[in-house]
């Protein structure tokens, strides 16, 4: 006879651990196609899986067979027109008759390999060995936040927690243990007696079946003490959110082409930051010769041109910081992005409070100076910045899209100890 | 023809009712035909099962390796762009018979995949002289389990990616993995696991510091001391074989990956040369038993229909100048093979007569049970495949010779051309014509220990591009350098390739 078995319900994700290793194999192929995309994508789909093409030829397991040339005889189905002694043109790549027969094993080879990642492999291949600088987790400290956490069951509690399953169980227990006795004894007489008997003869019997079935009676269905509730209790958490400062230069010479740079950045930035951290908030902060908060809209959008005063931005960042985000309960990241051009005695200054008043409260600074295609000029303000000598301050140059992942990635790679 | 009462009417299937079609087809199997079968293990599993069981050839367990990974998201990537359908079932070489029926089938589906798998490749499996020679039925999942574990405990102990390079070198030389004239002796995963152990302890008990502080010992007296080169004069055609007995550099662990591998090279060989024959085998049941199930009113119409579809699908055959022809099909070929057998016994015309005296005209059944067990794929052709099947696929032969210009047609399905076509078809066939002929024809074992070497040239074919690699891939496995000799087929030398360490 068959066995028939049900193994729907077995784990599903068997090669899970095979397509593992295929992406570590791969992680190059994998890691390169992934800075592609990063550099052709729009921010808005940034965070989406994305499709990976590996040439055959290099994930292609090797394997001994005939080469060509050499005689050899193949036989086909479904012959046409041919008779014995025909003469038929070799074909181009001399291959040796209609694919030879020989197997020469998939049939895709010119296609390559195509490989879709899933969202969550996007990332981690985008976020890999990158790493916070500086993160310090904030210490719980006399800070109040707390989550509540599953804790078992609990005999007290409110109508709500009510845990209805664990609380029948309860009572299925205490029923069995109460009247367990009771019923074997009652099984025992009556297995003894004559089924087809509708009564016991025995009065003694009789009277003792009665008292029994009372007493199995007399146990409740559902008592008092089997009730549980869901227990909760609080638990104090490390500190795990964090802000992020976008700080951009929206003066007239930051056209589209660099504000798209910047926003780049801060994408990238901002995603790394919300895998990093349960909750992020970012701040918006541009500037011209005055600097003012304004939403994500405006921020990349609305043009507003005048001139250029970094310090004014980094002002409010300080006073934003003061107001809002204490830094012993938030850990601040910012972003700074500018063409770098400001005049007279504004990078001195910027650099200055920078160093002084913003570096001790962030974890990061990083100023992303947009150059103008093809071009390697210092900036005055980029000067004025190489100046500062701080491991958490760190600023790279970046001319187009291609650069900006490399970039920052050299800004949050792991650092070996 | 009997009153209809089918056995169910809707396309929606339970267990229940996969118990009695099971029953039902039981009974026209063993029970009329008399085949005889491995107890069955009917699995229902969901696609992705199914792409998994894919992704490990077929084996319901097996261990890590990209290759697997590869494999999977090939198929998983074809299967969800509706490129390819799964195949209906896949079943184990094992007792009891592993089949595995997929959720999202309909039982008309479920019913012809019992028939196929359950009773037409079980049967096969118990039935055929190859299977039964070389595989061991009821070892194999827990060799598999065994594999598994021990290859994922190398990985901890020494890393993914050494583990990854010797698998990744066996698996390359794996068609030369196979002992073709000695029995492999029985499979038991306990067994291996002591033998494994004793080395180990072997190689633990012989290591002694002390050793290590002797001076070197002289250089070996002379050449009259006895060279085991594990070959006694004979070349070794199983690769594998040979770099785990007698490798000098390969670690223990290692040395027992090259015998997993090996293993299962192994417990694939049969399956390799048998594909026409067992595919043709189970085609050829599900269609009878399934065409008898309708004759005795068990199932309906529409069911018939529904089955048949799928049978004409698979059992299609692209002619050679069609889009997508990729050789012969298996499952065409075999199954045609197996019908015509049964015409010859049950309606010989005189060319049958004239071409198969013996069997024209006897009982089917047991002409057709003798073939099973005693034929693979090249004898089977070779022996049976008749003239009307050769005009019915109108075959023909082309010869590709090197020093003419063009190609030759060299014989079709003509009088003169009949035993020709069998003969070359029978030959595609023959495992010595896919694969060349390599073998390890000698070692220096007191002298740089390079390996030799032999690919025996066969009608001036020479080797695929690949072959560089995997012939590297031999070189890190021996550990020294290793040189390929290419000879004609009388043993004179063509070229020399080294390879070195």
């Amino acid at each position: 006879m068959s066995v028939i078995i049900d193994r729907r319900l077995n784990d599903r994700n068997k090669s899970a651990v095979n397509r593992a290793r295929f992406m570590r194999r791969y992680k190059a192929h994998l890691q390169r196609a992934v800075a592609d995309m990063v550099s052709r994508r729009s921010i808005r789909d940034m965070e989406q899986g994305g499709t990976v093409h590996i040439p055959h030829r290099d994930i292609s397991e090797p394997v001994i067979r005939h080469g060509q040339g050499g005689d050899r005889e193949t036989v086909h189905p479904r012959n046409r027109e041919f008779n014995t002694g025909d003469r038929i043109r070799r074909p181009p790549g001399g291959a040796g008759g209609q694919g030879s027969g020989t197997g020469e094993g998939g049939g895709d080879s010119e296609d390559g390999f195509t490989f879709t990642l899933s969202r969550e492999e996007f990332m981690t291949l985008f976020l890999d060995d990158l790493e916070l600088p500086n993160m310090v987790r904030n210490v719980v400290g006399n800070l109040k936040e707390s989550r509540p956490q599953r804790a078992g069951y609990t005999p007290q509690g409110a109508p709500t927690n009510l845990a209805v399953a664990r609380s029948l169980r309860q009572a299925l227990g205490r029923r069995i243990a109460l009247t367990g006795a009771a019923r074997r004894r009652l099984a025992e007489i009556e297995s003894r007696g004559d089924p087809d008997a509708q009564a016991v003869d025995d009065p003694v019997l009789a009277e003792e079946i009665s008292s029994l079935r009372r007493r199995i009676a007399r146990v409740p269905f559902l008592d008092e003490i089997d009730l549980r509730y869901r227990h909760r209790i609080m638990v104090p958490r490390p500190l795990s959110r964090a802000v992020m400062f976008c700080l951009m230069d929206v003066s007239a010479s930051m056209d589209e082409r660099k504000k798209d740079l910047a926003k780049r950045f801060y994408t990238l930035l901002y995603l790394f930051l919300e895998r990093k951290y349960e909750h992020v908030d970012v701040v918006f902060i541009r500037h011209t010769d005055d600097a003012e908060e304004v939403d994500e809209e405006h921020f990349f959008h609305d043009p507003k041109t005048g001139g250029t005063v970094v310090y004014s931005a980094l002002h409010l960042m300080e006073e934003v910081i003061a107001d809002r985000y204490p830094s012993d309960q938030w850990n601040i990241y910012a972003a700074q992005a500018s063409d770098g051009d400001a005049f007279g005695a504004d990078p001195e200054k910027s650099r200055n409070f920078l160093v002084e008043k913003l570096l001790p409260k962030t974890r990061y600074f990083a100023y992303i100076e947009v150059g103008d295609e093809g071009s390697s000029r210092a900036s005055s303000l980029s000067s004025a910045y190489r100046r500062i000598e701080s491991t958490r301050f760190a600023m790279r140059g970046v001319q187009e899209r291609g650069d900006i992942y490399p970039v920052f990635r050299e800004l949050f790679g792991r650092q070996t100890a | 023809m009997a009153e209809r009462k089918p056995i169910s009417t809707g396309a929606d299937w339970d267990f229940e009712l996969i118990a009695r079609y099971d029953e039902a087809i039981r009974e026209i199997a063993v029970g009329e035909f008399g085949l005889d079968c491995y107890p069955n293990q009917i699995e229902v599993i969901s696609s992705e099962q199914m792409l998994d069981a894919y992704a490990s050839v077929g084996l319901p367990i097996s261990y890590p390796h990209w290759s697997f990974g590869k494999a999977f998201i090939r198929d998983e990537k074809a299967y969800r762009e509706g490129a390819r359908g799964l195949a209906y079932e896949i079943v184990i070489n094992s007792d009891p018979c592993i089949a595995y029926l997929m959720e999202e089938n309909p039982i008309a589906l479920q019913a012809l995949v019992i028939a196929h798998a359950c009773y037409g490749h079980n049967s096969f499996f118990k039935g055929n002289y190859l299977f039964r020679q070389w595989t061991n039925a009821d070892a194999i999942i827990d060799y598999m389990v065994f594999a598994r574990k021990y290859i994922m405990k190398c990985e901890e102990r020494h890393g993914i990616a050494a583990v990854e390079e010797a698998l990744d070198a066996c698996h390359s030389l794996m068609d030369f993995g196979v002992s073709r004239y000695r029995h492999p002796p029985k499979l038991s995963a306990e067994a291996e696991r002591v033998r494994q152990r004793e080395r180990e302890e072997y190689a633990w008990s012989r290591h002694d510091e002390i050793w290590r502080t002797l001076p070197p010992p002289p250089a070996p007296a002379g050449p009259d001391q006895a060279t085991d080169t594990g070959l006694s004069g004979e070349p070794q055609e199983n690769l594998l074989y040979f770099i785990e007995k007698y490798s000098p550099r390969l670690e223990p662990w290692q040395r027992e990956i090259v015998r997993i591998v090996r293993k299962m090279a192994q417990y694939f060989y049969p399956q390799g040369l048998t594909k026409v024959m067992n595919e043709g085998w189970a085609t050829f049941w599900h269609y009878t038993i399934l065409n008898r199930l309708y004759d005795k009113g068990l199932v309906t119409d529409g069911l018939m229909l529904e089955v048949l579809a799928s049978h004409t699908n698979v059992v299609s055959q692209r002619g050679f100048d069609e889009r997508g022809y990729g050789g012969f099909n298996p499952y065409a070929l075999g199954f045609s093979m197996f019908r015509d057998l049964r015409r010859i016994c049950e309606e010989p015309t005189d060319e049958d007569r004239e071409w198969f005296p013996d069997i024209a005209g006897s009982d089917w059944q047991s002409t057709l049970d003798f073939a099973m067990r005693n034929y693979k794929d090249e004898s089977f052709i070779n022996q049976y495949l008749s003239p009307r099947l050769i005009r019915e696929f109108r075959l023909f032969a082309v010869a590709d010779h090197e020093d003419r210009e063009f190609l030759e047609v060299d014989a079709i399905h003509n009088e003169q051309g009949y035993r020709r076509v069998r003969k070359l078809l029978s030959e595609q066939y023959n495992r010595d014509n896919l694969l060349p002929d390599i073998q390890i024809i000698g070692f220096d074992r007191d002298g740089d220990r390079s390996l030799r070497v032999q690919h025996r040239r066969h009608r001036g074919r020479g080797l695929s591009g690949d072959s560089t690699r995997v012939m590297r891939n031999l070189q890190k496995l021996w550990g020294f350098t290793v040189w390929l000799e290419t000879v004609e087929e009388d043993g004179s030398l063509v070229d020399t390739t080294e390879f070195p360490a």
